[in-house]
């Protein structure tokens, strides 16, 4: 499968190993990534304003280049738009659910974008690698494991972009399940815990850090409470918080135990016994070698 | 026979004057009289610094070029800058990183970009200013300097620009960045510098030096361009 894949900016930063790590386990799935060409920033953060329509050129115009993909036959999906970030997943798929339901807000984008050689037509699918890893089937994933994550405690964190609004969700909004069943697949154990679906305080981080501290502290007390080893997230920004604000977190508290934070698919990567090198750690600030040394690769 | 010279209107700052057709927009002026100080330069469409916008007659779009190179319409009206103000922050590129962290210090405004594509539009060099800001704001420098290439600094983008960005300004920046730290270094670079110490060129330079205006503007136009 040749997947339209709409990368963003964060992936292409302090994103990398979450990049790296999904194309790599992809391509060992045969799910190839066709980055989209001239893909611009998905227009962060959703406008919450209905007549802004200026804020939502950015989303659409990246559907425009999906659908030249198509016409130019580098992919072979159908009307199918890959994000990993769930940031950019939800800001596109909200974009794209106004224009499938306003037709007469996506006549004057188009109109504004009359340079653009296509107009948008609604057509698209915006998913999440999860999604597209679920329809494969988590059973088929289980079956290409290589190195089984056996007796690693994995906490999966939701955060709020991956399931709300429920339009835009990937899952139920209340009780979701998909990244549960997707850590089982790799034969770890997924922790139940109530810190995860609790926002992490989000773009707070650039101006009120205070607040993000006092947020992920309590979500990461909460997922060492019950017993996770590492937690993972498929948002660089709520990595960010959990992971990087951790330093700040043990200043302020002495007593704090720091618990790695992964991209679910550096987990994916490793299960499928995909060679570390290939993809790496080098964002995780929080070193998540030392646990998975001691459960999964047993040096 | 003679052959009468076709004339044409274009309205000056509002007001109406009769031009020759054919005219580019700096003929124009010049033909009603006015001396152009500011906002002329080489009046080949190298140096940018004519950047103009006018309206055509029935256009709904304020359009925008170079005055030396856009010929007028009838009836199309005319205004000229003298000068882009633009934001043009100051640094030392020996302490700068290659890295999105130095656009955000330096300029912040790019993360402001909308993807709205109406710096490109107003482009006369028709480069594709949004891409390459929105290279920059995923650190893709490389790519940004390359986009960026043909810029002339004519400041149309950053006029036209709804989120207040310079986007010449940055690509400058991206370009210094990619010379500086980014680009392979090149052999060839280094072995012409030392023939230019060595003196191999002087001889050259001397017989530019002391030939006279007519003779260098024919040598100019006749010369020979190596386009690898």
């Amino acid at each position: 499968m040749k997947i339209p894949y709409f990368p963003g900016c964060s992936l292409k930063t302090y994103g990398s190993s979450f990049e790296k790590s999904a194309i790599a386990s992809g391509a060992s799935l045969g799910i190839e990534f066709v980055e989209i060409p001239r893909w611009n920033c998905c227009g962060v953060v959703s406008s919450l304003t209905s007549d802004d329509l200026m804020h939502h050129l950015a989303p659409v115009r990246n559907m425009i280049r999906v659908l030249e993909m198509q016409d130019e036959k580098m992919v072979d999906t159908d009307n199918k738009m890959l994000t990993l970030c769930s940031m950019c997943m939800n800001t596109l798929k909200r974009s794209n659910l106004k224009m499938q339901e306003h037709a007469d807000e996506l006549e004057t984008i188009n109109d504004f974008m009359y340079k653009e050689d296509k107009k948008y037509d609604g057509s698209l699918d915006v998913v999440h690698y999860l999604e597209v890893l679920r329809d494969y089937g988590f059973d088929e994933i289980a079956k290409k494991v290589k190195v089984p994550l056996k007796g690693l405690k994995v906490a999966p964190y939701y955060g709020c972009m991956l399931i709300r609004p429920k339009e835009v969700g990937i899952d139920d909004a209340e009780e979701p399940v998909i990244m549960e069943n997707f850590i089982k697949s790799l034969s770890a154990e997924a922790v139940d815990w109530r810190s995860r679906k609790t926002c992490c305080g989000s773009y707070l981080t650039v101006s009120k850090e205070n607040i993000v501290i006092k947020l992920t502290r309590k979500i990461l007390e909460d997922a060492r409470a019950n017993g996770a080893d590492v937690i993972v997230t498929s948002c660089p920004l709520c990595a960010f918080n959990l992971d990087n604000r951790q330093a700040l977190i043990q200043i302020q508290n002495p007593g704090f135990e720091p618990i790695p934070v992964l991209y679910f698919t550096q987990l994916l990567a490793i299960a499928l016994g995909l060679d570390i090198n290939e993809y790496g750690f080098a964002n995780n600030k929080v070193d998540g070698m030392p646990i998975l040394n001691e459960k999964i690769f047993k040096k | 026979m003679a052959v009468e010279q076709k004339m044409v209107t274009v309205y000056i700052m509002g007001e109406p004057q009769l031009v020759p057709e054919g005219s580019t927009i700096i003929m124009a002026w010049e033909y009603a009289g006015f001396q152009l100080k500011k906002g002329l330069g080489c009046r080949e469409g190298f140096c940018g610094a004519c950047a103009t916008v006018y309206r055509e007659k029935g256009d709904f779009k304020l359009r925008g070029g170079l005055a030396c190179q856009t010929v007028v319409t009838d009836e199309m009206s005319l205004v000229q800058i003298p000068f882009v103000p633009a934001e043009r922050p100051r640094y030392n590129l020996a302490e700068l990183k290659p890295d999105v962290n130095t656009f955000k210090e330096l300029f912040p405004t790019i993360f402001r970009c909308v993807a709205c594509n109406t710096c490109s539009k107003a482009c006369p060099q028709d480069i594709k200013v949004m891409d390459y800001i929105q290279q920059l704001k995923r650190g893709d420098i490389a790519s940004a300097a390359s986009t960026s290439f043909d810029c002339i600094r004519c400041g149309l983008c950053a006029l036209r620009c709804p989120a207040d960005i310079v986007q010449f300004n940055a690509a400058t920046l991206a370009q210094r960045l990619y010379g500086k730290y980014l680009a392979k270094p090149s052999p060839e670079l280094a072995d012409r510098l030392k023939e230019i110490d060595e003196g191999k060129f002087d001889a050259e330079i001397e017989e530019l030096n002391n030939m006279g205006h007519d003779d260098l503007v024919k040598k100019y136009y006749s010369r020979e361009m190596k386009i690898r």
